[in-house]
């Protein structure tokens, strides 16, 4: 198995593992808005406006998983390549 | 699949490579510029046109957005706000005219270099705001919020919460239009449209979401000197 090889796995596993708690976050986020939202319907502009910019937050965990993938499989997964092909590696 | 992130070189003006991104934000600043001067050039009181109201409108809802975050007046605000809220807005639906202006038009907000130099105007406001509401000093103390001990983490949270915004915007809106690419790839018909929904969507929220950060960025400097002077005036 080439590095390269080992780079693609690991991107794939790193979106697969890291989607799973922003996933888990948002779910309980969300959940406690509506019910919030359920119980006085008067502020339910502001507990919007509060729960986008929360879901926000805690999605760039994930956002940071896609970005580390992207990293991987675009800019090391190659240098490993190019690594190999030059004799030396890395 | 061809590196996403690589940047796409159209043409070269001398020693400088003019990119797809730039050409894309040239074309987005000068649609902008074309309706603020068309509506202005258009204004009427008796009996406003299509444009204006649409204009008047997004001010309007701007201004509440930005009243209900900052709890003052949002005059000093709006302009800042509403023209990151508004760029962003354009740029990230400038990628749905991709079929008829060609196969690959990226939005420009999908390029790392764009979003950090947004989120670098926004890391630059934080003080300048701070300063001109509250004063040199006022708003340098609220490094020292609550105990002189946190003037590291206060520091080292503002350089974070910037990479942050930036890569936040540029990870959604790439991550939308890899998903359209490799979908197109595969099933060119009728599936990838969803998904393009989904992306109008994306691009929306992560608009309102740029700039309600920085609102509650800016914002929150001047609040807690705010705080800070309602709390002595209380144990006084």
């Amino acid at each position: 198995m080439s590095l390269e090889m080992i780079a693609i796995v690991v991107a794939g596993l790193t979106v697969a593992i890291g989607a799973i708690g922003p996933a888990l976050g948002e779910g309980r986020a969300a959940a406690a808005a509506l019910d919030a939202m359920a119980r006085q319907p008067d502020i339910a502009g502001s507990i919007t406006r509060t729960l986008f910019v929360c879901l926000a937050m805690i999605e760039s965990t994930a956002i940071y998983c896609l970005l580390v993938s992207m990293l991987l499989l675009f800019k090391v997964g190659p240098l490993f390549e190019q690594a190999q092909a030059a004799g030396s590696t890395p | 699949m061809d590196n996403p992130m690589a940047p796409i070189e159209l043409f070269r003006l001398g020693p400088v490579i003019i990119n797809q991104v730039v050409v894309v934000t040239w074309v987005v600043m000068g649609a902008i510029v074309l309706f603020a001067l068309w509506v202005r050039l258009h204004l009427r009181r008796d009996k406003p046109g299509r444009a204006q109201q649409v204009a008047e409108g997004l001010l309007d809802w701007l201004r509440q957005e930005v009243r209900a975050i900052v709890d003052r007046p949002p005059e000093p605000f709006v302009p800042l706000v509403g023209s990151l809220f508004l760029f962003i807005f354009v740029s990230n639906l400038s990628s749905q005219v991709s079929p008829f202006a060609g196969p690959n038009v990226m939005p420009p907000t999908a390029d790392i270099n764009t979003t950090a130099a947004l989120a670098t105007v926004v890391f630059l406001a934080v003080p300048v705001y701070g300063v001109l509401l509250t004063g040199t000093l006022n708003y340098l103390k609220t490094y020292l919020q609550p105990v002189w001990i946190m003037l590291p983490f206060n520091v080292m949270s503002e350089v974070s919460r910037t990479v942050a915004l930036a890569v936040r915007l540029f990870g959604n809106i790439l991550s939308a239009e890899i998903l359209i690419g490799v979908l197109l790839a595969i099933v060119p018909f009728f599936l990838p449209v969803p998904l393009m929904f989904l992306g109008l969507i994306t691009g929306t929220i992560q608009a309102y979401i740029f700039a309600a950060l920085s609102i509650v960025y800016i914002g929150g400097a001047i609040k807690m000197v705010e705080q800070r002077g309602q709390k002595k005036e209380e144990s006084a």
